[in-house]
């Protein structure tokens, strides 16, 4: 019988561990991710998980040490956020270069300076261009669900690129909700145990990652390309099995609320898609014809949904808890470029909303919204992005 | 007992490899894998020996090799330590071989981290005294006095006592070695893979092409080193300080040729003043009168 646990998304996350059956993990401890490795460490030691824990010494040598583990065959888990993924950049391009499918939850938290330790996509984003496939979750049970479906994916020889499974900082990593744990039988039938197709092995040698000139360097990141595309292709196929399996569903690359009709369309991630829908449901008794389209991959980016989006609406408000200085929120940027050649273009509107932590409710959505219809029933967008509740 | 005779006559270290003539380096790879046979992963970081074995798609080191960021090797040789023990695979031995910018600099935290979680591996710094692969510039482990592309006058401080920095780890074996010393160096290597735990050893790897000297003379460059004490062959086995051939016949002053004969063979010497060289002599001696009070006590 599938078990239902209330409990943090961070202790999620290390139940998912155990439950994808893990070897070895990595990880040093950072707020808001503590409480995956506490768990963990406390699964590991009561002997209830068969997981090595190695505990390094810093974020960059967590994933240096998945890197050797991985690629010595056996299935790899860190957990880090904030400043630890940042100070891993460098071994990130080394996992997903070396093909290795690694799963990393990333607690989203914004970077310093000043120290500051709430949600926001500032760290995760600007990993976004190091060939790893990210998600990006709504709620608890999607952590769970996912971190299971992103070891199916990258495991995949199509695949084999690494996958960051996002989850806000406090919103979801400190906040008790229902799961639904499927039967371990279950699990196991979803996600066999791993079978490298290569690994470090003294009775067959060979050099991984050695010196790769002109000549061949651009063929293996053509690859990787490729890759993307396949997961692309696999990540809504993956999500449906898991969901006749194990009972959730989450909308493969985009999840979609009440978007058939809609003129206007919200477009957001994580957290944000569920305040979202509840402010879809209030904005449409008071007539407004709204839905919103929850991005759940960034890496590889859903352009061919969006566009198809698109093709029903008049205007996209894309709402982004993060920003590219000297461009625009991260979304609002490859939604515009998703949309460049399309027949049909919406109006669009970027808001930035919710950094360093500051709350985004359903509140702030409608105002979002009610903003941009404002624009789109005037056929003009007065302000490319608008900084949200900004104190001016 | 190891005795040159009764090596293996594999080659591990494959021809066609692209390290300079006269490669110190290169003769201790050649060495390790006559020492350790094929049960190997070798953790390599950016190094000469991320360049010695030849661009993809060849290699001509006949081990496996995971090639690592530069100041990773610590920590991706302990992921792979604890992949093999999930595995069950109990005969091959994981081997960190990095450079001394590796080992000194970039890399330190990575090992000392990976020595204080006693991981079980060797981790073998091969020290040519500056960063080699890209053109020579100052490491952690220049001497006092050497030309480097970025000392052009000469380095202005010290060498760190990295061997002593490993001990202070209390991991369970820390050597040092020099590939003119094979038999010495192969019999550190063994007595390595037999130990449980963070073995740590320290080879002094002469470059002609950092050092500026004659390609033909790197075996001599390694015994001159010893010989005049600025290398000194030893172990610290469980904390226990012992001096081994030809360094325990030299603790008396006299014994040792004077640290000039050394340094005048070697170009990147050639700025030191008569000041500096005394100045290294003193260092020395004061060195081995440490050796030497160890070597009586015996526990460092």
């Amino acid at each position: 019988m599938a078990q239902t646990v209330i409990d943090t998304a961070n202790h999620i996350v290390a139940y998912a561990a155990k439950a994808a059956r893990v070897q070895v993990i990595a990880a040093y401890p950072i707020t808001p991710q503590t409480s995956i490795v506490e768990r963990i460490a406390e699964l590991v030691e009561s002997g209830e998980f068969s997981a090595e824990y190695i505990r390094v010494e810093s974020e960059h040598s967590a994933m240096a040490a998945c890197i050797g583990a991985a690629a010595a065959g056996v299935r790899t888990f860190t957990a880090t956020a904030a400043h630890g993924l940042v100070l891993m950049h460098e071994a990130l391009h080394w996992a997903s270069g070396s093909r290795l499918p690694i799963v990393m939850p990333v607690v989203n938290r914004t970077l310093g300076p000043g120290w500051n330790i709430w949600a926001d996509y500032t760290d995760s984003m600007s990993q976004r261009d190091t060939g790893w496939i990210q998600f990006y979750c709504a709620d608890n049970q999607e952590v769970f669900d996912t971190i299971i479906q992103a070891y199916k994916l990258c495991e995949n020889e199509q695949v084999l690129l690494p996958v960051m499974v996002c989850l806000e900082a406090f919103i979801l990593s400190h906040t008790y909700m229902p799961v639904k744990i499927p039967d371990q039988e279950k699990i196991d039938d979803f996600l066999p145990s791993y079978k490298p197709k290569w690994f470090l092995d003294v009775d067959n040698p060979f050099s991984l990652a050695n010196i790769v000139s002109p000549e061949y360097y651009m063929e293996f990141r053509y690859m990787m390309k490729e890759a993307m595309e396949n997961a692309k292709q696999l990540i809504p196929e993956i999500d449906k099995e898991y969901g006749e399996l194990c009972g959730f569903e989450h909308g493969g690359l985009i999840e979609k609320y009440k978007c058939e009709d809609a003129d206007l369309i919200l477009l957001t991630m994580g957290t944000m898609g569920t305040e979202a829908m509840v402010a879809v449901d209030n904005l449409r008794n008071e007539g407004l014809r709204v839905g919103t389209a929850r991005v759940r991959v960034f890496r590889p980016f859903p352009k061919e949904e969006i566009r198809k989006l698109a093709e029903t609406t008049q205007m996209f408000a894309m709402i982004d808890r993060g920003i590219s200085f000297g461009m625009e929120g991260f979304l609002a940027e490859e939604t515009k470029a998703s949309l460049y050649d399309q027949k049909n273009q919406p109006l669009t509107a970027g808001f930035v909303a919710g950094l360093g932590g500051r709350d985004v409710t359903f509140k702030t959505i409608e105002k979002i919204a009610k903003k941009s219809s404002e624009w789109m029933r005037a056929g003009r967008v007065e302000k490319e992005t608008v900084w949200v509740d900004l104190k001016e | 007992m190891v005795s040159i005779k009764e090596l293996s006559k594999e080659e591990y270290l494959l021809k066609g490899h692209i390290a300079c003539a006269g490669c110190g380096p290169a003769i201790s790879l050649r060495l390790l894998f006559k020492a350790l046979g094929k049960k190997v992963i070798l953790v390599v970081p950016a190094c000469c020996s991320s360049v010695i074995p030849g661009p993809y798609p060849f290699t001509s080191f006949a081990v496996p090799v995971q090639n690592i960021l530069f100041e990773a090797t610590g920590a991706t040789a302990s992921g792979i330590v604890a992949a093999l023990r999930q595995r069950e695979i109990r005969d091959v031995t994981v081997v960190g071989w990095a450079g001394d910018g590796g080992t000194f600099d970039i890399g330190i935290q990575a090992l000392s981290g990976a020595a204080e979680r006693e991981t079980d591996f060797i981790y073998i710094c091969y020290d040519n005294e500056a960063y080699g692969n890209t053109g020579v510039q100052r490491s952690g482990a220049t001497p006092y006095g050497a030309w480097t592309t970025t000392t052009p006058t000469g380095k202005k401080e010290r060498k760190k006592d990295m061997a002593f920095i490993m001990a202070a780890h209390r991991v369970p074996y820390v050597a040092t070695a020099c590939p003119s010393y094979p038999v010495d160096f192969i019999k550190k290597i063994r007595k390595a893979k037999e130990i449980r735990g963070t073995k740590f050893i320290h080879i002094l790897a002469p470059c002609p092409t950092g050092w500026r000297y004659d390609t033909s003379k790197t075996v001599e460059m390694g015994r001159l080193a010893v010989r005049t004490g600025m290398w000194t062959l030893f172990e610290i086995e469980n904390g226990k300080f012992k001096l081994n051939s030809p360094s325990d016949k030299l603790i008396d002053r006299t014994k040792r040729k004077p640290v000039r004969e050394y340094l005048a063979l070697q170009d990147r010497f050639r700025k030191l003043t008569e000041v500096d060289i005394e100045k290294i002599q003193k260092w020395v001696d004061e060195d081995w009168e440490r050796y030497r009070k160890l070597a009586s006590n015996q526990y460092v």
